[in-house]
């Protein structure tokens, strides 16, 4: 086996060195019934070209080559050379949570990095380390929320991302923390007389999403106001990191909870992600997830190390504020180096391209069907309401190597025939017009002109 | 002093202060393509919205970044520098074909939205690595799902408690040796049962007759980590299983030793009813500094109904799909589907070993983890000398009669060029030194740690404070974590700021 470092000979020579007849006596501690006699039925071995090819074939039955109008949490960024070289550097990618503070300095100083960086993004005092993912990050926060105020219930808006509501509710229920879900209006955002009705003293915090699942960046400050007029703490959640370039961050929020996979992260079929906690510095023994801080060593030299480990599982076992252990260093380790490389003005150019795409989208398509949600602003996604099932357009458009939008009546029947279009930098001009053009082949008003059209060609 | 210099030498490392220390106006290491659609008013669109300012995000040249973080990267110790040997971590080598496959173009790049019909190449890899795992640890249904250990103990623990209530009654505890990993107490805590502590016996392992005593109705499960944190195996988890399966409880393995047992025996063929795997030990993900993990957990038939949605089926007519619609689930742990690009590496691996691969893995893990303990004994205590499986634990008994702790010894073993073992835990052991080597070491590196190890012992008899002051020979001495955590300093501020 390849990756096996030793000879036949080394290995009689180790089990002599031990006092062993054989490897099979050092497993004398399973009993017999249980020892495995035969071969494992997995694939046999492989070598290295093979491997490569049966995942390239994968690839090739995965949608390789198609354009996509995918969002909905799940953003197609350009991603700089520089990062994979600098991630697949060995000291980074096979070292281990930087616990041994002297041997890991690199990792700790990027952390420390990063977490300076989300901080100034978001607009909150400090961040931590990563999380899982931004739906577990906004769970995390909710349970962060309750344990702050001392309260139980949380409030949260039905335009968060659904599979973020989703797992928020399997961490809720076993912590017995009831959710109150809010609706949106016809601008899309969260309804703020009804959200004025649910909050009550027992409301630990108000979880939003901006910009929302449907595209539209909400307003924070009216949100908050509410929250902490009834003493809740308002957690907002940011899917589409990139929006952070030009929108305003939620510097009213108690705590943002963060997916940053828009910053240089591979879509990936979903994962691994980057999710991120950023909170005001009174909270901070509260958040969960690791923390890198600076100080000195001895000679008073500066240096990083992990800090305030006793809010976690390894010190407090059960009364941890989190069973997290894990983080998702590495993708955070892109996260931070897509953030270096675009950087104050970057960033911003970055969000300019994304907003003025998806509005020439949106102008493109509504002269063939509705664009919901259109008074409020938005960032790169907008819903579209056709009159054909969002479905049977996707199907024409895959024809064409074209992914559609997300259909959203899986998680919002009463949308209907809506879906969930979304365009970055990478989205051409041209790739939009072809994507128009197809969507108007199925709507009424251009199916009966290309029917004239054909019926005179015909004559 | 004697022999540091056999494995590593010092070496002229680079300076290298903070990004932001290095940034000013008008260096940029980035270029947009020029903008194909009409520019857009974003203060109009905008209005109060629009963000003015991105504040002390930094401006550097693409050098600088590749300077910046390559020279970081030259202040960590890695596998690829050498020996790493954190018991119950499994630091093998991770190999570089993985990280190729899970950058091809239409796995990258795949949306996990994108419809199940051009899906399939992704929902494969799923199949097929699930198919894997379970011939592996010998369990019938499985969710990749989970993004990490400790997720996967909360998900496997959320199906005991669907299970037990689906039954009637939730149950109110948890089981756990004293010897567990911190993950796992704090799991129990977070889907909302109790936890109660088993002792240890004299030999390391659970204690059947105290378990015996502490099981009845009120237990929901036992979480046994198996080979457990001294490296141990239960060698009556048969018994242990049917003591809980009398009472009506479940068998929850953590298979974070899992290195020790592919391919020689199937938790699922010994009593455990429910399990998780940490793709990042023993199937070779990298750690990453910390993350990204992936912890899939493995079930016996009977909780089956209970896996989180969605689930990979094969549909009939033969293509594979998501299925949603399953009522007793216990929903879903985290948005989408898991942390696939682990998919991808973890199965790359099971296809570079095969069969003979990973059993000769297996063996070579408990032979390395034995030739250290035979060349070590003696030199340090073993406190329990139950013969050792991929794992070995000493303790700084000896040591600690010059005031020499683990940690000091550990801090000592950075000066031979070597990553420190794991000493927070197990918790049953004062001063462990927990110390797993894995497979991936050759001999010629073992000898040098037990060398590097015996010589360091030398050293606490002749002059224990210099020990106590290691690290001498890295870029900066022991950090002061008390000042660290007392005022803490979590992010860079400008200097002005300062205060």
């Amino acid at each position: 086996m390849r990756y096996l470092p030793k000879s036949p000979a080394d290995r009689a020579a180790m089990l002599k060195a031990i006092g062993t007849r054989s490897v099979d006596d050092l497993f004398s501690p399973i009993p017999a019934e249980y020892r495995l006699t035969r071969d494992l039925a997995v694939p046999r071995q492989m070598a290295e070209s093979e491997i490569v090819d049966w995942f390239k074939q994968r690839a090739k039955e995965n949608g390789e080559g198609y354009t996509s109008f995918l969002g909905a949490g799940a953003y197609a960024h350009y991603r700089p050379v520089v990062i994979d070289a600098l991630v697949q550097r060995g000291e980074f990618l096979t070292s281990y949570t930087p616990y041994q503070a002297e041997f890991a300095q690199g990792t700790l100083q990027a952390i420390f990095e990063f977490q300076t960086m989300i901080s100034e993004l978001t607009g909150m005092d400090l961040a931590n380390a990563s999380m899982y993912d931004g739906s577990t990050a906004a769970a995390e926060a909710v349970m962060m929320a309750v344990r702050v105020t001392g309260r139980h219930s949380a409030v949260i808006a039905r335009n968060l991302h659904p599979e973020y509501r989703e797992v928020l509710h399997t961490y809720a229920t076993h912590q017995a923390i009831p959710q109150k879900l809010v609706g949106y209006t016809s601008t899309g955002q969260i309804d703020i007389k009804e959200l004025e009705k649910s909050v009550s003293d027992d409301t630990a915090c108000i979880l939003i999403q901006s910009p929302n699942f449907f595209g539209t960046i909400e307003d924070v400050e009216s949100v908050a106001q509410i929250a902490h007029k009834h003493g809740a703490l308002l957690i907002v959640s940011i899917a589409e990191a990139v929006s952070l370039g030009i929108v305003e961050p939620p510097r009213q929020a108690d705590i943002v909870a963060m997916e940053a996979q828009s910053f240089g992260v591979p879509v990936g079929f979903g994962g691994p992600y980057c999710g991120v906690l950023a909170t005001k510095e009174k909270f901070v023994r509260q958040m969960p997830g690791r923390l890198a801080g600076q100080t000195v060593d001895r000679n008073g030299k500066r240096g990083f190390v992990l800090t305030l480990a006793t809010r976690e599982q390894h010190i407090r076992r059960e009364k941890a504020t989190s069973n997290i252990c894990t983080n998702q260093a590495l993708v955070a380790l892109m996260v931070n180096i897509f953030m270096t490389v675009y950087g104050k003005v970057g960033l911003r150019e970055l969000a300019k391209q994304n907003m003025a795409k998806a509005a020439y989208a949106a102008d493109q398509f509504v002269q063939h069907a509705k664009v919901l949600f259109g008074t409020a602003p938005r960032f790169n996604e907008f819903v579209l309401e056709t009159n054909e099932d969002p479905y049977a357009i996707n199907s024409r458009l895959l024809g064409h190597k074209i992914v559609g939008g997300l259909p959203l009546k899986k998680f919002y029947p009463e949308l209907g025939d809506a879906a969930l279009w979304c365009c970055t930098e990478l989205t051409t001009r041209s790739m939009i017009d072809t994507a128009v053009g197809l969507v108007a082949e199925g709507q009424p008003s251009v199916r009966s002109m290309k029917e004239t059209e054909e019926q005179e060609v015909a004559r | 002093m004697k022999s540091i210099t056999r494995k590593a030498t010092r070496h002229v490392n680079q300076n290298e202060g903070l990004i932001f220390e290095k940034s000013s106006p008008g260096k940029a290491a980035w270029k947009l393509t020029p903008l194909d659609v009409p520019e857009v008013d974003t203060a109009k669109l905008l209005g109060k919205q629009e963000r003015k300012d991105l504040g002390h995000m930094p401006e550097v040249s693409e050098i600088e970044i590749i300077r910046h973080f390559t020279r970081l990267s030259t202040w960590n110790y890695a596998i690829d520098l050498g020996m790493y040997p954190l018991g119950s971590c499994t630091m093998k080598y991770n190999p570089r074909v993985n990280e190729f496959v899970a950058r091809v173009e239409g796995l990258a790049n795949s949306h996990p939205y994108q419809a199940e019909k051009i899906s399939q190449g992704a929902l494969q890899i799923m199949k097929t690595l699930s198919d894997c795992l379970l011939e592996i640890t010998g369990m019938d249904a499985i969710t990749l799902q989970p993004a990490a250990g400790a997720q996967g103990e909360m998900t496997g623990l959320l199906m005991v408690r669907a299970y037990h209530e689906s039954k009637g009654n939730a149950r109110k505890k948890i089981l756990i040796p004293d010897s567990a990993h911190g993950t796992n107490p704090a799991t129990a805590a977070s889907v909302g049962y109790a936890v109660e502590n088993l002792k240890s016996n004299d030999r390391g392992m659970v204690d059947v007759a105290a378990l015996a005593a502490q099981m009845n109705e009120d237990v929901a499960a036992l979480m046994v980590t198996n080979p457990n944190t001294l490296g141990v195996f239960e060698q009556e988890i048969h018994k242990i299983a049917d003591l809980m399966h009398e009472k009506g409880g479940l068998l929850y393995m953590d298979g974070a030793n899992m290195n020790a047992l592919v391919g020689k025996t199937r938790p699922g063929d010994f009593g455990v009813d429910v399990m998780h795997l940490n793709l990042h030990k023993t199937f070779s993900t990298p750690h990453g500094g910390g993350g990204p993990g992936s912890g899939p957990v493995a079930i016996k038939k009977i909780l089956e109904p209970f896996l989180p949605t969605p689930v990979v089926v094969t549909k009939s007519d033969g293509t594979l799909g998501f299925e949603y619609n399953r009522p007793q689930s216990v929903g879903r742990v985290r948005a989408f589907y898991g942390n696939f690009g682990m998919f991808i590496r973890a199965l790359a691996y099971i296809f570079a070993n095969g069969p003979d691969g990973l059993r000769q893995t297996t063996e070579d893990a408990v032979l390395n983890a034995n030739y250290i303990r035979k060349g070590l004994e003696g030199t340090y205590d073993l406190p329990y000398d139950t013969p050792s499986m991929h794992e070995v634990v000493f303790s700084d008994k000896l040591q600690s009669k010059k005031g020499v702790k683990t940690m000091d010894l550990a801090k000592r073993l950075i000066d031979y060029g070597f990553h420190p073992y794991t000493t927070a835990f197990p918790l049953i052991v004062p001063g462990a030194l927990m110390i797993e080597p894995t497979e991936s070491e050759p001999l010629e590196e073992l000898d040098l740690f037990i060398e590097a190890m015996k010589s360091i012992a030398d050293e606490v008899e002749e002059d224990p404070q210099f020990v106590l002051d290691a690290p001498h020979n890295t870029r900066i001495s022991r950090l002061d974590e008390t000042a660290a955590a007392r005022k803490p300093v979590l992010r860079w501020k400008p200097e002005h700021q300062v205060g």
